[in-house]
């Protein structure tokens, strides 16, 4: 009995923790994927609009998810900026320009952060609706975890219907499946790009938002991260939406289960598993063919 | 030998540019002059110069994979951990403190994994390659870090016993006199041995292969056996580095292995220009120099600047101050000739 | 039945396919393909845009395995072989568009190629330009291309009909005994194409030559036999005048203008 509670309350917390990673990564593959950019700035939109979030419910006493909508809208519009400006000049670029520059702006973005609101780690109160426990029948758990769960099926679910029920959705998965193709058929692969890099960083966003309360919310947030997302991308398969989240929720889960068990080795267990994985399978668990 | 006939195909201006391409130029014995120079004029700075030193060795490493092969990785630390950790922990048990075998062992161990991890990696290419080096170095630095009976986990190995250089120069924290020359020797040798693989046929068929790989397979190169080669060669002599490292500083600690020191590499790299040769010396300079005065007085702004500089890079100038050199002089070579380049034709 | 010349007795085929295959998914792009190439043949293939000629080259060369039937070389099976391999045994090709190392210069280019076969590649410890041997022949090659003038420029200075020149070079710097050529004169502008086509008719008479081309001139005035091929099977094989005479070519080639 008490066996059962305890693995029940440790999947649920993996699980949790999975949705976050998910909604976070999910912008990620799906640019990656329809435009082969290596974006290692992508966890810096995560922790710009995690602080959006947070000093907005601070300084101008928005609720918890008025503040989300603000943190994803703030967050793609500078995104489309960045991407205007400097992302869209180096699409046909070979791949250590685009690391390079994302590099320097997770710099930049660390830099400002830490010089505007310094290096503190940012606390975030969440509403008292979503603090305390919930009792799910079997087992009392904590709400927000429960809350995150719900989140992340959510968006799981609406991200599902635009992509197959969605013009729009179509021509990603065509282009992100053959982008020459896409682009003889008539297809806008700049524009389709810009518009699902906004809504890809907006949704790391509300993932920086949602996940401050554990994984937490200071300067160095992207690359402490940095890997993780990039693990779940690779290991989901670039540009599926399916495989980010089974990806999201193994890897989450993998993790808790491992901090309980091993703490130890729990973090060079997931770096060996995704080794020989991505060795196995380089286009990952759900990629299509290599390009 | 052949002797070609008086004026015969070897005698054209081409030729004699390719069979002259490895001659010493004027220039070249300036950076050692620079070096002896900072010994004898900066004895106070020699612990800088020697860090320096090494950080030369390590980015030169890097050219090879990078510059030479095209291979781009951000867990060339890996390599630079597994030499220094092979120095720390044979010296912390008393089990191995000469410096010179000291070196050698490093380089053989740090070879190892680079062959291993080469061998399996190699067979990927882009974003997976990338992140797999990543994710390897990573593991490294994890399981370093389990083993902490071994490699003193997060605090590392300190004040690690170093035998007295050829029995004589011993290696004082204090006055690195010893460290200093010892370390641009290593440099030296290391150096040449780079210099002539670039020149080298071998050299030439990895620029081949960074410049069009589809290619190289079409004129039957045997394109990952050479890869794998030079990715191993690399990481052999980033072991070299890192096993200098702790023997200079009598420590080893979870840093050499860090993601830190691998992107902060690149970045010096890429800053002194990748695939040219002296790009690791200017690099490596023109970083620490800047990152010596600002980083400690203003962190934050020095961390803004070095992303504004990178972002300005990967626009506007990916090869580096050499590569703006080599552009600078190009032109106002052009400029003097007054022709513009033979059979030139817009966009092609 | 092996074409050869009049009187000549049947020469065992250099280059072989039996029953070559290749699916894309659903799209059947070599079908069946049993094709022979004799040593000294200048073989043309010709066919509407989509037909496979190039998939098939590319399955020649190894580029792409088969999904059934063999490739055979010299009486080898090399259907498992790689691409790298097989130029090792004596296969190569060029490219409809070029590839070439951009960067480097005319003489490197093929000195990159001439050094793979001599085995001068994997040298260490001398340098390239010592390697005379490499070098002197490299510059030979050049010579007969008429491209020594360009030998110290960088390629991507050249205008390209002089870089698919270096495309050319570069092949024939692997003396194959099998040469590919795919479309040699492809985007090269029509008052530069007479050096490329110059070029081909003076390749060494033993080597076998499949070309694929468009241009008919240029085909009838090459081949001494055309194979054409429609929808990723051969359609017709015969020399010059056969097909050209040949009724059911021609509604192939008017269908396809009609359509397109």
């Amino acid at each position: 009995m008490i066996w059962g509670v305890d693995v029940a309350s440790m999947l649920l917390g993996g699980v949790a923790a999975g949705m976050v990673l998910f909604i976070v990564s999910v912008g990620l593959s799906v640019t990656m994927g329809l435009m082969g950019f290596v974006n290692l700035a992508h966890g810096g939109f995560a922790m710009l609009g995690g602080y959006a979030i947070v000093q907005a419910m601070k300084h101008w006493g928005l609720g918890f998810v008025p503040a989300l909508v603000f943190g994803f809208v703030v967050t793609a519009l500078v995104s489309v900026v960045l991407e205007r400006l400097l992302y869209s000049r180096l699409y046909r670029a070979n791949e250590l320009d685009q690391v390079l520059l994302t590099i320097g702006l997770v710099f930049v973005m660390i830099a400002s952060v830490t010089l505007l609101l310094g290096p503190e780690n940012q606390p975030i109160r969440l509403p008292a609706a979503l603090q305390g426990q919930i009792d799910l029948g079997i087992v009392r758990y904590r709400t927000y975890s429960v809350v995150l769960i719900a989140a992340g099926l959510l968006i799981a679910a609406a991200l599902w219907l635009v992509f197959e029920r969605t013009q729009i959705g179509a021509q990603i998965r065509a282009a992100v499946d053959n982008r020459r193709m896409a682009e003889s058929l008539g297809i806008n692969i700049d524009r389709l790009f810009t518009i699902t890099f906004a809504a890809g960083s907006g949704l790391a966003a509300l993932g920086g938002g949602l996940g401050a309360e554990f994984l937490g919310l200071d300067p160095q947030y992207p690359l402490k991260y940095l890997v993780y997302f990039l693990i779940v991308v690779a290991v989901g398969g670039l540009g599926r939406v399916t495989g980010v989240f089974w990806a999201a929720l193994l890897i989450g889960v993998l993790d808790f289960v491992l901090k309980k068990y091993l703490p130890q080795g729990g973090t060079a267990f997931i770096y060996a598993f995704t080794i020989l994985l991505l060795l196995w399978r380089p286009q990952g668990l759900f990629g299509g063919a290599a390009r | 030998m052949i002797s070609p006939p008086p004026s015969g195909p070897l005698d054209r201006p081409a030729a004699h540019a390719l069979a002259g391409r490895h001659w010493l130029r004027a220039w070249e014995p300036i950076p050692w002059i620079l070096a002896l120079g900072l010994f004898v004029l900066f004895p106070k700075h020699l612990a800088f110069g020697t860090e320096l030193l090494v950080t030369i060795l390590f980015a030169l490493s890097l050219d090879l994979v990078l510059g030479y092969a095209g291979i781009v990785t951000l867990g060339h630390a890996a390599f630079f951990g597994a030499g220094a950790y092979t120095v720390g922990i044979l010296a912390k048990r008393g089990l191995w403190t000469e410096p010179i075998t000291g070196l050698i062992l490093a380089a053989a161990v740090a070879a190892a994994v680079g062959l291993g991890s080469g061998v399996v990696l190699l067979r990927t290419r882009g974003l997976t390659l990338l992140m797999l080096t990543l994710c390897t170095m990573a593991l490294l630095e994890e399981a370093a870090n389990l083993a902490h009976d071994y490699t003193g986990g997060f605090d590392g190995l300190d004040s690690l016993p170093i035998a007295p250089l050829l029995g004589r120069f011993e290696f004082n924290p204090l006055y690195p006199t010893t460290q200093y020359l010892y370390v641009l020797a290593v440099l030296f040798v290391c150096f040449l041995f780079v210099r002539t693989l670039v020149y080298s046929p071998f050299g030439q068929s990895l620029t081949g292969i960074r410049e069009n790989i589809l290619r190289m397979r079409a004129v039957g190169a045997p394109v990952r056996q050479r890869l794998v080669l030079c990715y191993t060669l690399s990481a052999a002599i980033a072991g070299v580095a890192g096993g200098i490292w702790a023997q200079a500083n009598a420590y080893v600690n979870l840093g050499t292995l860090a993601l830190d020191r691998a992107a902060t590499v690149l970045i010096i790299l890429v800053l002194g220009g990748f695939g040219r040769l002296y790009g690791a010396f200017i690099g490596a300079v023109a970083y620490m120099a800047l990152s010596h005065f600002l980083s400690k007085v203003y962190p934050t702004g020095w961390q803004l600047g070095l992303g504004l500089l990178l972002v300005v890079i990967a626009l506007f100038a990916n090869n580096g101050i050499l590569g703006l050199v080599e552009t600078c002089s190009r032109a106002l070579r052009r400029r003097g000739a007054g022709a513009p380049a033979p059979g030139a034709s817009a966009g092609q | 039945m092996p074409p050869g010349g009049p009187g000549d007795a049947p020469a065992a085929p250099l280059l072989e396919t039996r029953r070559l295959c290749r699916n894309f998914g659903a799209l059947a792009a070599a079908r069946d393909i049993d094709f022979r190439l004799e040593a000294g043949a200048r073989h043309a293939l010709i066919g509407p845009n989509g037909a496979g000629k190039t998939t098939f080259v590319n399955l020649l060369s190894g580029l792409i395995r088969p999904s059934a039937g063999q490739v055979l070389l010299k009486g080898n099976d090399v259907t498992r072989v790689v691409e790298a391999e097989r130029v090792k045994l004596g296969i190569a090709r060029t490219f409809q568009i070029n590839r070439l190392f951009r960067g480097l210069t005319v003489l490197e280019n093929v000195y990159l190629a001439v050094a793979e076969r001599l085995g001068a590649a994997p040298s260490m410890l001398r340098p390239a330009g010592r390697r005379l041997d490499v070098v002197l022949e490299s510059m030979r090659l050049l010579e007969t291309l008429k491209l020594a003038d360009d030998a110290g420029h960088r390629v991507s200075e050249l205008p390209y009909g002089r870089q698919r020149l270096v495309e050319l070079a570069i092949t024939l710097g692997l003396t194959p005994d099998v040469l590919l050529l795919d479309e040699p004169a492809a985007g090269v502008p029509s008052a530069e194409s007479h050096v490329i086509l110059d070029a081909v008719a003076s390749l060494p008479r033993d080597i076998a030559v499949l070309i694929i081309d468009h241009d008919m001139d240029l085909v009838f005035r090459f081949a001494d036999r055309i194979t054409v091929m429609v929808g990723g099977a051969i359609f017709a094989t015969g020399s010059p005048r056969e097909i050209g005479a040949n009724p059911d070519v021609r509604a192939v080639y008017l269908g396809q203008a009609h359509r397109g």
